[in-house]
């Protein structure tokens, strides 16, 4: 079984985040970056399917040089080889994406790798699109389940369980396809310290991403105006216990 | 015209639709258009009912022999179909997981640009949108160009608002042409959740927990305090990742957004991610150790000092 994984960097933002100047991005001096966390899992979903049942994995971003440090952590997971559709750091919109990534996995299949299952995100943690994994199914006329927080595969059939107010749905359907994933249906694991110094010499095949911009474009960022509160302190330590009790009965609670 | 998706499961109304057509009539008034609603799937013709009273005047109930239960990619052509027809300025769906798939796969079939999780519209050429990024911690500005325009509303950002007066409604069945492949992802079969505990999203009382919980084992007295208030236990994406609770209890932009009337949030420091989840929170009260937290900026209660001290003393108050 042959597994794609698309991944984004995002930055690994913390308490509060800023707007850059210019209001194009987000000021990330002070941040590190990572993968987004839905994806994370997909990795981790595409290292175990591969285990399971054999065959290859890949992960594919688009994103400027430095996100080859995503790449790598994938690799240093147990990913198999890594592309990366290398732009020049600008922002590419949801449609422009998902044609680079249609055409990247048009190539492989050319060059003989045919994927059976397509992992990505549901959403990105930046962008919050919930439409490239969507659009490439319909660019390669495949399947598509999205939000799924479990996946069983035998032979070449798939059960994708998504998570709904009541219950579970589950979606059964033939290989190939494509999956969009949530987090919650693993738990990541940790790479390894000989896994993090494979990861190190494997080669990044690189690409040039080809893609026409939708119709979707972005003006500015800005930070919606926050509700800071003016906070009640009702003590320090269990000397507080019984400040609190009062308050639960303020709010009828008890 | 605008044309609002509404959402619903096995003829069950998602109350995010109503949202949506509220926002949804408030541009086809500034754009001096009818509003008119779609509905998916014959099991939730009598949903039609409901929509007069939010300004729809015309309902399209897209009709077919196979359409009964969830299946994304057939519901998204038959509304395609009916867009083909109607020539709509713009199509709305409810920026739920079901929303934002149904439209997503809309826009890979017709190609046209999608605006997700939208707070604002603004018509015109183009229509300029707002957008959640991040969760909701950032908002986007961004200008959308097409001839029919995709978007999605993010939840609770409009309170549903029904008219005072409310005229007849007229209800048009539409039948498009839907092929085997369409239905290739479709639902099979579900589960139904066992138990009867409080469900996180729907909790009067959430008790969270985060890395200062320190272990698993941690979560014990969180869940007497939780028990004894009649509330669920929760946890910060720390405490989900690290094991200590399942990925169901997780509190933020990946995982629940809670709506409680008390949120007690223990050992948590509150990262952004974790905040746009309880955001729907009528009162936070927080218990860490370092005042420093980000999280008091945004608590209304506070109580500094170490939970695992906090919380036993808490609970032996309320047992007296």
């Amino acid at each position: 079984m042959n597994v794609l994984v698309c991944i984004k960097r995002v930055p690994a933002t913390g308490a509060t985040i800023t707007v850059t100047e210019d209001q194009q991005g987000i000021e990330t001096r002070n941040l590190g970056f990572t993968i987004s966390p839905h994806e994370e899992c997909a990795v981790e979903a595409a290292v175990s399917l591969v285990e399971e049942h054999g065959g290859s994995s890949t992960v594919l971003t688009l994103g400027e040089s430095s996100a080859v440090e995503q790449l790598r952590d994938a690799l240093a997971l147990g990913i198999d080889r890594a592309v990366i559709l290398e732009t020049d750091g600008r922002e590419w919109d949801p449609q422009a994406t998902a044609q680079a990534i249609t055409k990247a996995v048009q190539l492989q299949r050319e060059q003989g790798l045919d994927f059976d299952v397509l992992l990505f995100g549901n959403d990105a943690a930046d962008t919050g699109d919930y439409q490239v994994g969507v659009r490439v199914a319909h660019a390669l006329d495949l399947p598509c389940v999205t939000g799924i927080k479990g996946l069983e595969i035998k032979d070449d059939r798939a059960i994708a369980r998504r998570e709904s107010g009541v219950g579970w749905e589950l979606f059964e359907l033939s290989l190939p396809a494509v999956f969009t994933v949530k987090e919650g249906i693993n738990l990541p694991r940790y790479p390894s310290l000989p896994g993090r110094l494979k990861a190190k010499k494997k080669p990044v095949e690189q690409l040039d991403p080809q893609g026409n911009g939708g119709g979707l474009e972005k003006v500015r960022l800005k930070t919606p105006p926050t509700q800071f509160t003016e906070v009640e302190i009702l003590g320090e330590g269990p000397d507080a216990a019984p400040n609190i009790v009062t308050i639960l009965k303020e709010l009828m609670l008890v | 015209m605008i044309l609002g998706l509404i959402e619903h499961d096995r003829g069950i109304l998602n109350p995010i639709s109503l949202e949506m057509l509220t926002m949804a009539r408030n541009l086809a008034t500034d754009t001096g258009v009818p509003l008119e609603a779609i509905i998916v799937g014959e099991e939730a013709r009598s949903l039609a009912d409901r929509m007069p009273a939010f300004g729809v005047p015309r309902v399209h109930l897209v009709q077919h022999e196979r359409l009964d239960d969830y299946a994304p990619e057939a519901w998204a052509n038959g509304i395609w179909q009916l867009m083909e027809m109607l020539s709509p300025q713009a199509v709305l769906a409810p920026g739920t997981d079901r929303g934002n798939e149904v439209l997503a796969h809309v826009a890979a079939i017709s190609d046209l640009p999608m605006a997700a999780n939208c707070t604002e519209i603004q018509p015109g050429e183009p229509y300029r949108v707002t957008r959640l990024r991040w969760g909701g911690s950032l908002l986007e500005e961004a200008k959308l160009s097409a001839g029919t325009r995709l978007l999605t509303i993010a939840p609770h950002v409009i309170e549903p608002t029904e008219l005072n007066e409310t005229s007849a409604y007229v209800l048009e069945t539409f039948t498009p042409e839907l092929e085997d492949k369409m239905f290739r992802v479709r639902i099979t079969r579900r589960i139904d959740k066992i138990g009867d505990k409080v469900s996180l999203a729907e909790a009067r009382v959430v008790v969270g927990g985060g890395r200062g919980v320190g272990s698993a084992e941690g979560f014990v007295s969180l869940e007497e305090l939780a028990g004894i208030l009649g509330g669920a236990v929760g946890g910060s994406r720390v405490a989900t990742n690290l094991g200590w609770r399942p990925h169901s209890d997780q509190i933020g932009q990946t995982g629940t957004r809670i709506a409680p009337d008390l949120y007690i949030a223990c050992g948590i420091s509150g990262a952004i991610q974790h905040m746009v989840g309880c955001k729907g929170a009528k009162h936070i009260l927080v218990i860490n150790k370092d005042r420093g937290a980000p999280i008091f900026d945004r608590a209304d209660y506070g109580v500094v000092g170490d939970l695992h001290d906090v919380v036993p003393a808490l609970i032996a108050e309320l047992k007296s």
